[in-house]
C-alpha cells in the first residue's frame, strides 16, 4: 500500500534530519541550556528512531516476499553520466535495514545512561551512523552505495574516537588503516565496472542492476573479484585481517560494539551478495576454496584465541570473527542451504553479539572494568543478569531452539554438500565455542564472589530489561520459528542461486572453464 | 491432545517457576507453589503417558505423527516441529515421565534447605521437556535440538551448586565432551542429507535399500554411505551416553544434586544414545562394520567402567560407573542386532538405577551429605526404608533371578536377555565381537554384583566409622523421599516379569514395527527355551524364527557370576574387612593395580595433558604469536610506525585526533570519486 511512497529515501532522511536538527538546535543552545540540551537530546533521537523502526517495519510488512526482484525501487537524476540516485530492497537486504532500526533504539535507549559526556553529539552521530546504514542496504547504484558504504566508517570512527576507552586513538587508527586499504582497490574495480560499461552498453551506467549483465573475462573477474574481496574481508572480518576487530570493541563503547558487530561485520557478506556473486560468478567459484580456507581458520584459530582472552569484549570479539567464518563458508557453498544459513547467520549474529555486548555494557556501566578476572559470582546478586546472560551464551554456542543454531547448522549443512572437510573443520567450532563461551561464564557469574566491590552491584534496571528482553524474545522466537526470515529471502536468494549457476554453467566459448566447475557443482 | 499434554505440560511448568517463581521479572510466586505446578503437571505427565504407552503398546491405538509447526525449510531441507508417537515414543515417554514425576516429588525432600528450589524445578521440569522433545522427534534436526537440550539442562544442573569450583568444572566438562559427540551427530545428519535428501526418519528409512550401495567420498576416505552415517550417528551416542573415551564426563557429574544423577544421569538422558541407535535401527541393520564396532565399544565400556567401580569410595560414583557399564550392556545388545533387548534393558534399568541413585540420596540426606562409604557402615537400622530399597535395587541390578522358572527381579530378564543374545550371535558364527561381547559381559556381571554388594555392605553395614553426632542424627527420609523409593522398588521387582513377553517377543502386536523383534542376526531374538519351558511360549518360540536352545551354563552363568560376586564381597567386606581393608589402602596406597583403578586408568590426566593443555597452547600461540607478534607487528602496526614518521615531516597532519583521519578519508574518495567519473564517464 506504500509501494508508491519513497519509503526508502524516507528511511535514509529521516534519521539525517534529526542529526541536523540537533546539530542545529546545539548550535543555537546557550550555555545555560546545556544540561537541558544533554537531556533531551537522546530522546528526540529516540523518538526519531522509533519513526524509523516503525517505517521500517512498514516495509517489511509490504514486502512482497514471493517477488525476487527489487522492490520499493526510486529513481532520481543525480551526478549525470548513468551516475543516478538509485535506491530498492530485495530480500537479501530487506532484514538489515529492519535490524538497524531495531538495535539503533535499543542503542540509544543504552547510551542514554552509559554515556557521561557531550550526549548530544553522540546522538547527532548515531543518527548519522543508521542513516548511512539504512542507505547502504538500499543503494542499487554502485557510487551511491559506494559513499554509503565508506561514510557509514566516519561517525564509527568518531563514536569510538571521542567516547572510547583509553586507547581509542590506536584502535581507530588500525580501524582505519585496514579499511583503507580494501576501500582504494574496491573504488579502482567500481571505476573499471563503469569504464566497462560504457564500452558494452549504449550508456555508461553505475545501475547496480544493469551491471550484472557486464560480460566480463574470465581473467578480469579474478582481478575486480580480489579488489572487492579486500574490501569485504576486512569488513567481515576475514582470518588473516581481522585483528582490528577486537581492539576497535575494547575501545569502543557499548552501543558502538552492538552496532559494529550487528550491522557494519555484516556489510562484508552482504557485499559478497550483491556483488562478488553475481557479478564475478566465475571469479567466485574459482575462489571459493581459498574463501573456504579462510573461514574454517577463522572458526578453529579465533575461537582458540577466545578461550584465551582475559577481556570480556575481547572475548566476544574473536568469537564474532568465528561466527563470520560460517557466513562466508555459508555463502560460498553457492546452495540454498549455505546462503539462506549465511544470511541467517548474519541476522542471527546481530541479534546474539549484539545482546552479549549489552551484557558486558551492564556490568561495565557499574564496575567499569571488562577484566574476566574482576568478576565472579554475578548470580548471586544479579540473578536476572544471569539468566540473560546464559540464554545469549547459549546462543552464541549455537544451541538448538535459540537462532543461533539456524545459521550454524545451515551454513554446514550447505558446505558439507560441497566438501565435507570444510564442514568437518567448521563442526570442530561447535566444540570450541562451548569452550571460550562457558568459560567466560563461568568466570563470571558463577563461583564464589570474593571480589568485595562486588557487593554493591545491583541486578538489571527496567531500562535493560526492556533491551535485552527484546533481543531476548528475538533470539528464541527466530531460534523457534525461523521461517519469519528464510521466508522473506528464500525468493531473492534462488534467484541468485539459479542465475549464478546459469553463469557459470559450463560455457560454449569458453570450455576451458570447465574443470573447475566440475569440482563444484 | 493426549500426547501434546504429555510433552508440552513440563515446558509449562518450567517457565510458570523459572518466571515467576524467581522473581524473574518482578512477580514472586511462593515456593511451594512452584514446586505444587511443576510435580502436579509432572504427575499428569507420567499417568496420561502410561495411558498412551497402554493403548500404544497393548491397545490399537494407531502409530501417530502430529505435526506442530514448520521449523526449518530450506531448499529441500524440510524438519518440523512434531510428535511422532509409537511403541518405541512410548515407552520412554513412561520412563522419563516416570521417573522425573517421582525425581519431582523426591526432591521435595531432598532440596528441603536449597534456598533456590523454583530454580532446581524449573531446571528438572526443562529437562524433561527437553528428553521429551528429543523422544518424540520425526526429524533428526529435532532430535538435535532435544539432544542438545537435555545437554544443556544437565549442564545447569551438574552446575547447580555454583559457587563449588568442582561442580562449575564438572558441569564444562560434561557440556563440552558431549559436543564434541554432537560433532559426530552433525556430522551424520549432515550426511544424511547429502544421501536422501530429507532428515525426516520416514523417509530416510524408507530409502535405506536403494542406498545401501552408495560410497562417499569423507575426509579422503572412500567409504559407505550408510556406514558413514551409522558410525557418525553412533559416536554422538557414545558421547551422550557416556560410552568408553567419551565416557569423562559421567562420573563427574556426580556433583549435581542426587535426585539429578538419578533422573539426568542414570534413568534418562544418557540412554538417549541408546534410543538413537534403536531409532535408526533400518540403518544399523545394513551397517554390519559399525555394528561390530557398537558392539565393541559398547561390550568394552561395560567391562572397563566395572573394573574402576570396583574400587571407588564415594557413593554415587560407584553407580556412576555402574550406570556407565550398563549403558554398555545395552549398546552392545544393539550392536548385536537386539534392538528389543537393548530398549529392554533401558526400561527396566531406568527403575533400578534411579532406586539406586535415590537411595544413595537418602543415605546422604540421612548423613548430612555425606559421599564417602569410608565414613558409612552400620546404618542399615536407622534408615530400613532406604536400606529395603537399595537392597531391592541391587538384586535387580546384579540380576537375581530363576533360570527355567522365568522368576526374578527386573535386571534378570533384561540383562539376561542381552548376554544371552551376545551369545547367540557370537554362537552362529562370524561375529567375533559378539564373542568378545558375551564374555565381556559375563565378567561385568560378576564385578558388578562385587561393586553392588560392596557399597551395601560399607554403607550399611559393620561399624559406623565417623563421629558419634552424625550417626546419632542420622534418620529416615520424609515421606517424599520414601514415596518414590517404593514406586521404583515396585518397579525394580516386576518391571522384568510382566514386559518380558512384550519387549522381548513383541507378544499382542507390542512393537508392532517400531523395533525388529528378530534382530539383524536370525536367532539372537527367538525367546529363549529357558522362558519358553517356564511360561509355556513354546509356540511363540517357533514363530518367530524356532527357540534357540542355549546350551545349560549359559544359561546360569549370569547367575552364577553374580553369587561368585556376592561371596567374595561378602568375605572381603564383612566382619572388620572394610575396616582392614581402608586401613591398608590408607597405609601402603594400595597395590598399582588398585591405584590404576581408583584413578580410573589415568584416561583423566590423559585428556588434561594432551587435548586441554594443548587447546590452551595452540591458543596463546595463536593469539600472541601470530595475530600481535606477526599480522599486527607487519601489518597495521609497521604501516603506523612509518607513516607516522614520514607524516610528521610532511605536515601536521598527525595530530593524533581520529577526527582528521575521517575527514582525510571523506576528502579522498570525493576527489578520487570525481576524477575518476570524470576522466571515464565526462
Amino acid at each position: 500500500m506504500f509501494s508508491d511512497l519513497p519509503i526508502l529515501p524516507a528511511l535514509v532522511a529521516i534519521p539525517l534530519i534529526g542529526a541536523l536538527f540537533l546539530a542545529f538546535v546545539s548550535r543555537l543552545t546557550q550555555a545555560d541550556g546545556r544540561d537541558q540540551m544533554e537531556r533531551n537530546a537522546p530522546r528526540t533521537a529516540l523518538l526519531v528512531s522509533l519513526i524509523v523502526l516503525l517505517l521500517s517495519v512498514v516495509l517489511v510488512i509490504d514486502f512482497d516476499a514471493s517477488n525476487p526482484g527489487f522492490q520499493f525501487v526510486d529513481e532520481a537524476p543525480w551526478l549525470g553520466g548513468g551516475i543516478d540516485f538509485r535506491m530498492g530492497v530485495d530480500g537479501i537486504s530487506v532484514l538489515f535495514i529492519l535490524l538497524t532500526a531495531f538495535l539503533t533504539p535499543l542503542c540509544i535507549l543504552a547510551s542514554e545512561i552509559s554515556i557521561k559526556e557531550r550526549k548530544t553529539d553522540y546522538m547527532i552521530a548515531f543518527l548519522l551512523l543508521e542513516s548511512l546504514m539504512i542507505g547502504v542496504f538500499c543503494a542499487l547504484d554502485l557510487v551511491l552505495f559506494y559513499i554509503f558504504f565508506e561514510a557509514v566508517l566516519i561517525p564509527m570512527f568518531l563514536i569510538i574516537g571521542v567516547w572510547g576507552g583509553a586507547n581509542r586513538i590506536y584502535a581507530s587508527y588500525k580501524f582505519f588503516l585496514y579499511t583503507l586499504l580494501g576501500s582504494v582497490l574496491m573504488l579502482a574495480a567500481i571505476l573499471w565496472l563503469y569504464a566497462q560499461s560504457g564500452v558494452q552498453f549504449a550508456d555508461a551506467t553505475t545501475d547496480m542492476r544493469a551491471l550484472k549483465n557486464l560480460d566480463i573475462p574470465g581473467n578480469v573477474q579474478t582481478w575486480l573479484w580480489l579488489a572487492f574481496f579486500a574490501s569485504f574481508a576486512v569488513k567481515m572480518p576475514m582470518w588473516p585481517v581481522h585483528t582490528w576487530l577486537p581492539d576497535a570493541h575494547v575501545q569502543a563503547p557499548t552501543a558502538g560494539s552492538v552496532i559494529l558487530a550487528g550491522i557494519l561485520l555484516k556489510l562484508g557478506g552482504y557485499g559478497f551478495l550483491r556483488f562478488s556473486l553475481p557479478y564475478f560468478p566465475d571469479a567466485s567459484v574459482q575462489f571459493a576454496p581459498l574463501i573456504f580456507t579462510l573461514s574454517v581458520i577463522a572458526i578453529i584459530y579465533t575461537s582458540l584465541v577466545a578461550y584465551r582472552q582475559t577481556d570480556m569484549k575481547k572475548l566476544i570479539a574473536y568469537s564474532s570473527v568465528a561466527h563470520m567464518g560460517f557466513v562466508t563458508m555459508g555463502i560460498f557453498a553457492f546452495n540454498m542451504q549455505g546462503i539462506q544459513g549465511g544470511l541467517f547467520q548474519m541476522i542471527s549474529h546481530g541479534l546474539v553479539s549484539g545482546a552479549l555486548f549489552f551484557c558486558v555494557g551492564v556490568v561495565y556501566d557499574r564496575m567499569h572494568t571488562r577484566d574476566i578476572a574482576f568478576y565472579g559470582g554475578l548470580v548471586k546478586r544479579m540473578p536476572i543478569f544471569a539468566a540473560f546472560f546464559l540464554l545469549f551464551t547459549m546462543a552464541n554456542v549455537g544451541l538448538p531452539g535459540t537462532s543461533g543454531f539456524v545459521g550454524e547448522i545451515l551454513t554446514m549443512i550447505g558446505a558439507y554438500q560441497v566438501s565435507p572437510w570444510v564442514a568437518a573443520g567448521a563442526a570442530l567450532g561447535m566444540i570450541l565455542s562451548a569452550m571460550y563461551a562457558l568459560h567466560l561464564y563461568r568466570e563470571t557469574i558463577f563461583g564464589e564472589q570474593v571480589n568485595e566491590k562486588l557487593d554493591v552491584i545491583t541486578d538489571v534496571t527496567g531500562r535493560e530489561w526492556l533491551i535485552l528482553g527484546l533481543l531476548a524474545f528475538f533470539t528464541i522466537l527466530l531460534g523457534v520459528y525461523p521461517a519469519l526470515v528464510t521466508d522473506v529471502t528464500a525468493a531473492s536468494v534462488e534467484q541468485l542461486i539459479s542465475e549464478f549457476q546459469a553463469a557459470t554453467a559450463v560455457p560454449v566459448e569458453a570450455p576451458e572453464l570447465a574443470p573447475e566447475l566440475a569440482g563444484v557443482n | 491432545m493426549l500426547y501434546q499434554t504429555i510433552v508440552f505440560a513440563p515446558l509449562i511448568g518450567a517457565i510458570i517457576a523459572g518466571l515467576a517463581g524467581t522473581r524473574f521479572g518482578g512477580a514472586r510466586l511462593p515456593e511451594k507453589a512452584s514446586m505444587i505446578v511443576t510435580t502436579g503437571l509432572l504427575f499428569l505427565s507420567a499417568i496420561l503417558s502410561w495411558v498412551a504407552f497402554a493403548r500404544i503398546g497393548f491397545g490399537d491405538a494407531p502409530d501417530t505423527t502430529i505435526t506442530l509447526m514448520r521449523w526449518m525449510d530450506i531448499g529441500g531441507l524440510k524438519a518440523d516441529w512434531a510428535l511422532k508417537i509409537d511403541t518405541l515414543t512410548a515407552v520412554m515417554l513412561i520412563v522419563v515421565n516416570t521417573v522425573s514425576a517421582l525425581v519431582h516429588l523426591y526432591s521435595w525432600g531432598y532440596m528441603e534447605d536449597d534456598a533456590y528450589k523454583p530454580r532446581f524445578f524449573a531446571y528438572l521440569s526443562l529437562f524433561t521437556f527437553a528428553m521429551l522433545m528429543l523422544v518424540t522427534s520425526d526429524n533428526f534436526i529435532q532430535l538435535f535440538f532435544g539432544w542438545e537440550g537435555v545437554g544443556l539442562a544437565s549442564y545447569l544442573l551438574i552446575g547447580y551448586y555454583y559457587k563449588k569450583p568442582s561442580a562449575n568444572a564438572a558441569a564444562i566438562k560434561a557440556f563440552v565432551t558431549n559436543r564434541v559427540g554432537d560433532v559426530g551427530l552433525a556430522l551424520g545428519i549432515m550426511t544424511i542429507f547429502l544421501v536422501f535428501g530429507s532428515v525426516e526418519f520416514d523417509v530416510v528409512f524408507a530409502a535405506i535399500a536403494e542406498n545401501s550401495d552408495r560410497r562417499l567420498d569423507f575426509l579422503g576416505l572412500d567409504v559407505n554411505a550408510i556406514e558413514l552415517i551409522a558410525m557418525l550417528l553412533f559416536i554422538g551416542a557414545m558421547g551422550k551416553s557416556a560410552q568408553f573415551v567419551l565416557h569423562v564426563w559421567l562420573p563427574d557429574a556426580m556433583e549435581g544434586p542426587t535426585p539429578v544423577s538419578a533422573l539426568i544421569h542414570a534413568a534418562t538422558m544418557v540412554t538417549a544414545g541408546v534410543f538413537l541407535v534403536c531409532r535408526a535401527f533400518p540403518i544399523y541393520e545394513v551397517a554390519p562394520i559399525t555394528s561390530g564396532f557398537i558392539t565393541i565399544v559398547g561390550a568394552f565400556t561395560a567391562f572397563f567402567a566395572a573394573t574402576v567401580g570396583l574400587v571407588q569410595n564415594d557413593i554415587k560414583r560407584v553407580i556412576a560407573y555402574s550406570t556407565c557399564s550398563q549403558l554398555g550392556y545395552m549398546f552392545f545388545a544393539a550392536g548385536v542386532g537386539a534392538y528389543n533387548a537393548a530398549m529392554f534393558h533401558l526400561f527396566t534399568h531406568a527403575f533400578f538405577k534411579a532406586l539406586l541413585f535415590l537411595g544413595a540420596g537418602s543415605v546422604i540426606h540421612a548423613l548430612h551429605h555425606e559421599q564417602d562409604m569410608r565414613k558409612m557402615g552400620g546404618i542399615w537400622r536407622k534408615v530400613p526404608w532406604t536400606y529395603a530399597g537399595m537392597i531391592i535395587g541391587t538384586l535387580a541390578l546384579t540380576g537375581i533371578g530363576m533360570p527355567l522358572l522365568g522368576w526374578g527381579f527386573a535386571g534378570f530378564f533384561s540383562k539376561d536377555a542381552i548376554i544371552e543374545a551376545a551369545y547367540a550371535v557370537g554362537a552362529g558364527g562370524g561375529n567375533n565381537a559378539a564373542v568378545f561381547a558375551f564374555w565381556m559381559g559375563l565378567i561385568a556381571a560378576f564385578m558388578t554384583s562385587f561393586y553392588s554388594w560392596r557399597l551395601i555392605f560399607m554403607t550399611f553395614h559393620g561399624r559406623y566409622r565417623s563421629d558419634h553426632h552424625t550417626f546419632e542424627h542420622a534418620h529416615e527420609s520424609p515421606w517424599s523421599m520414601r514415596v518414590p523409593l517404593i514406586v521404583l522398588s515396585i518397579g525394580a521387582i516386576f518391571a522384568g516379569a510382566i514386559f518380558y513377553k512384550s519387549f522381548m517377543y513383541g507378544y499382542g502386536g507390542f512393537w508392532h514395527g517400531a523395533l525388529p523383534i528378530e534382530g539383524g542376526a536370525e536367532h539372537a531374538m527367538a525367546p529363549t527355551n529357558l522362558y519358553a519351558a517356564a511360561e509355556g511360549y513354546e509356540s511363540a518360540g517357533e514363530d518367530h524364527g524356532g527357540g534357540h536352545h542355549f546350551p545349560l551354563w549359559v544359561l546360569f552363568s549370569p547367575l552364577v557370576v553374580s553369587a561368585l560376586g556376592f561371596v567374595l564381597a561378602f568375605f572381603m567386606y564383612r566382619n572388620g574387612g572394610t575396616e582392614r581393608r581402608i586401613a591398608h589402602a590408607a597405609e601402603t596406597g594400595g597395590s598399582p593395580i588398585y591405584q590404576f583403578l581408583l584413578n580410573k586408568w589415568y584416561i583423566d590426566e590423559l585428556y588434561d595433558v594432551t587435548i586441554v593443555r594443548g587447546a590452551r597452547w595452540l591458543g596463546d600461540v595463536f593469539w600472541k604469536v601470530i595475530d600481535v607478534g606477526i599480522i599486527d607487528r607487519f601489518g597495521p602496526n609497521g604501516v603506523a610506525a612509518f607513516t607516522a614518521g614520514a607524516s610528521r615531516r610532511l605536515s601536521r597532519l598527525q595530530s593524533g585526533k581520529v577526527f582528521h583521519y575521517a575527514f582525510v578519508m571523506l576528502i579522498g574518495v570525493s576527489i578520487l570519486i570525481v576524477i575518476g567519473l570524470r576522466g571515464f564517464g565526462g
